[in-house]
């Protein structure tokens, strides 16, 4: 194979045996250079599926929504668009609901990231002992993960029922009254909230667990020689050790709170899930792109939202790399 | 070993960018079977999208026409929730692909598949024994020009269900013609009856009415024009029918009358099975629903009375699509469906009530009687209720979305907005989501 190929680099060609006179030759050079293509080419042919795919699926989506969105179109007449330039854009600009959906989106995400990440920490650190069936806790922490949104977002829609949900009733049976999960502002937000918490700590709690693996248990032995409690072992050895994946999940759960979209939506339920609540009190952007396309009919308001929301995740991870640029620059 | 492996690689990549390609390409699908349905080797498939409990499968009529007609194969596909149906049937209506021979049509959407998509239905003018729906029935889904896009199943003329049991306890009157004479004529005297509910109701806390839109469609359909003029204007802010129907479930809303659900959303459900409101006003088609939530438990203490004017909230529509390769036949069984036989049927199995006037004339109709709601003559109720609904009922491309919003915004009343700034809120939405 080694020789073949140089010979085939360099050019080459061995003498044609006697008799096969010129058919021979052309033969062999077909079979070079079909085999120059099979070393050149086939790394390319292995890599074309996914390009091929992000090609169909993911840029040409990204391209033909940006079209759409200087359009004035609607569903049922996909075929007439009116050119309106960035009117979507100051539209949405001057939009309230747009701004209320940006709010409602930061409010649930820091409602939801925040102590979820705190808590799959804290699991992580407790998984992270030696202790009995620890296989068993690690799998369980996962279950809620592999549950599908729907489901999950159902269950919780029935336990935060206002009349009849379980936990209005113990707070009926502690004498506190009972709270209109669905229609006041901040509890439908916490409700929802709760979701995402439930579904997602788990998978961060693994996460960390992998990295806390990873470091070594001589560093360990070390802070217990120096006498450091477990608490500050956790504050100095653990997190700085697993620093670079508490960044990564921040990321994750950043996007994943931009984005969210099903929790909301099930626990509103018809037209109210669509909205957000009668006051859209929890209509995340998702719901509001959701809301302009499959509701209102309108494709490109629909498209500025889905470009807008694509534009702020943009913007948020530029900003998080100036702010660490500027820190190590200060220190 | 050498060449082996290379001629293994290169098996692989050309497989994999085969493959890859016939994804991308595979998407564009097929020209030649745009609805699923077709003929082959004598037998003729027809599809049919559908959605909620439309009664054509679930009484065994699809059944019964293969039956009869052993060449036919129907294969219906049944979407629980209209909104979810609709929206894929927009999407597969601007791609032309993926439909059905026959597409249900809700009421609200009549309109905007008239003005939008009429090429692309057939046209059932003159199809012969078709003469025998209502007349404004059939108006719903003609185009200005004449076409007939589709054949009507039910209509929904409305009463008032309550609880014998809780008006006993309040002193009101329970049986169904005195109850009737309460509020005879006017939705100012429902409420009012629910006033002296309130005030005279004895026991746990329960409210007159489930929510204040349902007072509101009530009232608002019981006009011929609602939020659009014959001439397709939008008038949902200055229709004098609309704001009186608001300021009256403004006053419902506020006056705590209202059980502050939301209908077929959760909660409204768990209401009905443990009786947290006395009265519902229910189009013919919410029976089922009703009896079926309510639950064995309820049995006998629901009954249904007249409600204070006619009005029509609801009804459907079966059209053929105009490229299906099996488009006479899909037409004679979207004829035999909705024939009045067969809406009869319907009706004494689940209670639709026929759009088809003869069906309504028919005595099993006339005289049918619901056993779960203390064996009230529902036949007659509604059959006297769908004579009173107005002759023209114009209909608007976004009646679906505004009706909604106007839910939504009666929603924020009870809530405890102040009713000003709610309709504020409320016209802002539409103008958004229609303009």
């Amino acid at each position: 194979m080694a020789t073949s190929t140089t010979k085939a680099l360099t050019g080459e060609e061995p003498p044609a045996p006697p008799g096969t006179a010129d058919g021979g030759k052309t033969a062999r050079r077909r079979s070079a250079l079909l085999h120059r293509l099979d070393v050149k080419g086939a790394p390319f042919a292995f890599v074309a599926p996914f390009f091929i795919v992000f090609a169909a699926f993911s840029f040409y989506p990204l391209v033909y929504t940006s079209w759409i969105s200087l359009h004035d179109v609607e569903l049922a007449t996909l075929d007439v668009m009116e050119w309106v330039a960035f009117d979507n854009y100051v539209e949405l600009w001057g939009d309230s609901r747009f701004w209320n959906a940006l709010w409602n989106t930061v409010t649930i995400g820091v409602i939801s990231t925040v102590p979820q990440l705190m808590m799959a920490l804290g699991l992580a650190h407790l998984l992270n002992y030696r202790m009995r069936a620890s296989l068993f806790f690690r799998v369980a922490s996962l279950v809620p993960y592999a549950t599908s949104v729907a489901a999950a977002a159902l269950v919780f829609t029935m336990i935060f029922e206002r009349d009849f949900g379980m936990i209005n009733w113990a707070l009926g049976s502690v004498g506190i009254d009972p709270v209109d999960w669905e229609a006041d502002k901040w509890p439908a937000q916490v409700a929802i909230s709760t979701i995402v918490i439930w579904r997602w700590t788990g998978y961060n709690a693994l996460l960390y667990l992998a990295a806390m693996q990873a470091i070594p248990a001589e560093r360990y032995e070390a802070a217990s020689l120096d006498g450091a409690s477990r608490w500050k072992q956790f504050t100095h050895v653990t997190v700085p050790g697993i620093r670079s994946t508490i960044v990564f999940t921040i990321v994750l759960s950043t996007i994943g709170a931009t984005q969210l979209f099903g929790e909301p939506l099930i626990f509103g339920q018809g037209p109210n899930g669509v909205t957000g609540g009668a006051d859209n009190q929890y209509q995340t952007l998702g719901l509001l792109l959701y809301e302009e396309g499959w509701k209102n009919y309108q494709m490109g308001r629909s498209a500025t939202v889905a470009w807008a929301m694509f534009m702020l995740l943009v913007l948020v991870f530029a900003a998080q790399r100036l702010i660490k640029r500027l820190r190590s620059r200060t220190s | 070993m050498g060449t082996f492996g290379s001629l293994r690689t290169r098996a692989v990549a050309t497989v994999a960018a085969v493959g890859a390609l016939a994804l991308v390409v595979g998407c564009g699908g097929s020209d030649d079977s745009v609805t699923g349905g077709g003929k082959k080797d004598g037998k003729v498939t027809i599809t049919m999208g559908l959605y909620g409990v439309m009664g054509l499968k679930e009484t065994g009529l699809l059944e019964q026409y293969e039956k009869e007609n052993p060449e036919v194969d129907i294969k219906a596909e049944i979407a629980g929730d209209e909104q979810t149906y609709y929206t894929a049937l927009q999407t597969r209506l601007a791609a032309g692909n993926g439909l059905k021979d026959i597409q249900g049509i809700e009421i609200g959407r009549a309109k905007e598949i008239t003005e939008t998509q009429a090429d692309k239905f057939a046209d059932f003018a003159g199809t012969a024994g078709t003469d025998h729906f209502l007349p404004w029935k059939e108006s719903q889904i003609s185009t200005g020009d004449g076409k007939v896009l589709g054949l009507g199943t039910d209509i929904g003329p409305m009463a008032v269900c309550y609880r014998k049991d809780y008006f006993e306890q309040a002193g009101l009157p329970t049986d169904r013609e005195e109850v009737g004479k309460l509020w005879e004529g006017d939705w100012t005297k429902y409420v009012e009856v629910g006033r002296t509910f309130k005030k005279d109701f004895k026991g746990d806390k329960v409210a007159f009415t489930d929510s204040a839109s349902g007072l509101f469609n009530a009232m608002v359909y019981g006009h011929p024009e609602q939020y659009y003029d014959e001439k397709g204007e939008l008038i949902y802010d200055s229709n004098p029918a609309v704001q009186e129907a608001w300021a009256l479930a403004s006053d419902a809303a506020e006056e705590g009358l209202t059980a502050k659900l939301r209908q077929f959303q959760p909660g409204w459900d768990p209401g009905l099975a443990n009786g947290t409101f006395a009265t519902a006003v229910c189009p013919a088609w919410m029976l089922s629903h009703i009896s079926e939530k309510a639950g064995e438990a309820n049995k006998g203490k629901w009954d249904v009375a007249r409600a204070p004017q006619g009005a029509n909230w609801g009804g459907s529509f079966l059209g053929v699509i105009e490229k299906s390769p099996v488009k006479e036949e899909a037409k004679k069984l979207v004829a035999w469906l909705t024939a009045p036989e067969q809406q009869a049927h319907i009706f004494k199995e689940i209670g639709n009530i026929p759009s088809s006037a003869k069906a309504l004339e028919d005595p099993a109709v006339k005289n049918a009687t619901s056993e779960y709601f203390d064996n009230a003559p529902i036949g007659r109720i509604f059959g006297a209720a769908a004579q009173e609904i107005p002759d023209k009922q114009v209909l608007g491309r976004k009646d679906g979305t505004i009706k909604d919003t106007f839910s939504q915004g009666l929603a924020l009343v009870e809530q405890g907005t102040s009713r000003d700034d709610a309709w504020k809120t409320t016209t802002e939405r539409i103008e958004k989501a229609v303009g």
